[in-house]
């Protein structure tokens, strides 16, 4: 039983691990740039989103402003910080972000506090019992709902629409796709905005599974989602949601089997370069 | 007098460490996101012999040699990926060597390592000591960009596959250049332990890996004066950013953006433009 209960677990954090990363995986099958202060939309979903639905009392109002918010600031963050940069080398682009992680962290300490806040009246804690053997709370379930119908509906759009293609036209050739007359700025605008408000989505489902934000929230997550997009194959929407959901088990079960030899990032790391010795264009890259 | 020496010792210290991954990065073009687990592994070995009694001068070729060889397996995976993958390898290596030593209780678990003995010198001797160490490694630098060594480092970063055309043995420099640096980190983690006579897993984690890393980007990747000045700079920085006391951080992460942003080749580079610019127009006259 604990087996499946573990199981579950790990697919609820590895859900979350996929919206995190997957905004990561735009950006950077985009411009190649490893962006460490995405985790800081993260936490500024979070802080938007218990900040609105404790004055609101709706958590849908809080989902929305949180997301169009963390939206609004990544495109803002694209624009500002890595337009200018996209000549230089990579690392150049690299250091940029984790100063800016390093400052946002900062900036939530000083304006809400060390100590973080939580809901008021935290919603969806009812406990449910799956299949009679399964206890979750209801906002695990739907979270696992949630961030599967969201990557469903991306990879739809994006197959399925002109400006998803364009956007996949970009990825693969930047300078084709703007003699084809794509806007590269768009794409890149429209990429930041929809990776950030992923990323808040997952950074408000975490403070409705542990009812606290913290200043700090972001950088485990922010390591890992690299991680990930490395597993993933870097650039690849399926490979990434696979590789979270790999990469939530493992640490599930790791935490419990392995705890005395290792921490869970530690577990986590260690999985990551060992799948990367044997496939080093990772997990479920086709090249 | 005892802060200015302490605060000069640590800013030798960061100026050796910052060194010791410059020739990685900086020199071969590999780029590590794990490097504090080798100042680490110095710092961990140099502890745990000091408390066994073995003299000061001994264990810090030892700790050159372990951190050396675990630098030389870690750079083996530098042959198998590259670039953003190397990257995120060895932050992966980094998460490791704290999630191993946190769990091993003779290690000291989560609380470290106190009560480390000191060198048998004075603070100002061994400042002197530290300094003197970060002299000669500038110099094995500036030796070493120089030498036949130097410049295929400089070609491997440049672009790998040329190298590789011109039947130089990449992976061996890769690997040389990975022996090399981290040995230096481990150099520097013996005297950053015996200089605070306390380590815990928390010092030589992710924070302290991309601090360094920002040493040598700031100061200008691959120059060896740049990045003295950087990490002698950006090590005091927060020492000087005490009155602002609670804003510490934000501050210095604000700096480092701003500073890579408009200046992104780094102070190497704002010096290199400025007198590019100077030598300009004096020919223009």
């Amino acid at each position: 039983m604990l087996l499946v209960e573990l199981f579950t677990q790990g697919l609820v954090q590895g859900s979350i691990y996929a919206l995190i990363a997957l905004g990561l995986t735009l950006v950077y099958g985009l411009l190649r740039i490893l962006h460490v202060a995405h985790a800081a939309f993260f936490t500024l979903g979070a802080y938007v989103g218990i900040l609105v639905c404790n004055a609101s009392g709706s958590l849908i109002l809080g989902f929305a402003a949180a997301m169009a918010t963390a939206g609004c600031a990544g495109v803002i963050t694209y624009r500002l910080a890595y337009e200018p940069l996209l000549d230089k080398p990579p690392f150049v682009a690299l250091i940029a972000s984790i100063g800016l992680y390093i400052a946002s962290e900062e900036a939530f300490r000083v304006l809400f506090g060390a100590q973080g806040i939580s809901f008021v009246d935290p919603p969806l804690q009812q406990q449910l019992l799956l299949f009679g053997t399964i206890r979750l709370k209801m906002a695990e379930l739907l979270v696992m709902i949630g961030s599967l119908a969201i990557i469903f509906v991306l990879s739809r759009l994006q197959n399925g629409t002109r400006l998803g293609l364009a956007c996949q036209a970009t990825v693969s050739d930047p300078q084709m796709a703007e003699s084809f007359g794509i806007s590269l700025r768009l794409v890149r605008d429209l990429n930041f905005f929809v990776g950030s408000a992923l990323a808040a989505f997952a950074g408000v489902w975490v403070a409705l599974l542990n009812n606290l934000v913290e200043p700090t929230m972001g950088s485990v997550p922010s390591y890992k989602a690299l991680a990930i997009i490395v597993l993933g194959g870097l650039g690849s929407v399926r490979g990434t949601l696979a590789a979270a959901l790999v990469l939530g088990v493992v640490e599930a079960y790791g935490t419990i089997y392995l705890g005395k030899l290792l921490d869970r990032n530690a577990i986590a790391f260690a999985f990551l370069i060992l799948v990367l010795m044997v496939r080093p264009q990772g997990l479920f890259s086709r090249r | 007098m005892n802060y200015e020496i302490s605060l000069m010792t640590t800013m030798a210290i960061s100026v050796l460490f910052a060194l010791s991954l410059n020739l990685i990065t900086g020199f071969c073009g590999q780029i590590s996101l794990g490097h504090a687990a080798f100042l680490g592994i110095g710092a961990y070995l140099a502890a745990m012999l000091a408390k066994a009694g073995v003299p000061f001068l001994l264990t810090l070729p030892l700790a050159m040699l372990l951190a050396g060889a675990v630098g030389t397996v870690v750079g083996l995976t530098s042959l198998r990926v590259r670039a953003d993958f190397l990257a995120i390898t060895t932050m992966g290596v980094g998460f490791l060597f704290v999630g191993i030593i946190r769990q091993r209780e003779w290690l000291g678990g989560e609380l470290g390592i106190a009560g480390i003995t000191g060198s048998n010198m004075s603070k100002l001797g061994y400042m002197l000591f530290t300094v003197l160490c970060a002299i000669l490694v500038m110099a094995l630098c500036i030796y070493l960009r120089r030498s036949w060594m130097g410049r295929v480092f400089n070609g491997i970063a440049e672009d790998e596959d040329t190298m590789r055309v011109l039947g130089i043995n990449v992976p061996r420099y890769k690997l040389a250049a990975f022996a090399i640096g981290t040995a230096l980190a481990g150099l520097t983690g013996a005297l950053y332990a015996y200089h605070f006579q306390y380590i815990g897993p928390d010092s030589f984690g992710f924070v302290e890996s991309i601090t360094v890393l920002s040493m040598v980007v700031v100061g200008g990747i691959g120059s060896v004066a740049g990045v003295t000045v950087a990490a002698a700079l950006l090590s005091a920085l927060p020492a000087w950013f005490q009155f602002i006391g609670d804003y510490k951080l934000l501050v210095y992460g604000s700096l480092l953006f701003l500073m890579i942003r408009f200046v992104p080749d780094g102070m190497a580079g704002l010096v290199r433009r400025h007198l590019g610019k100077r030598r300009a127009e004096e020919r223009g006259k």
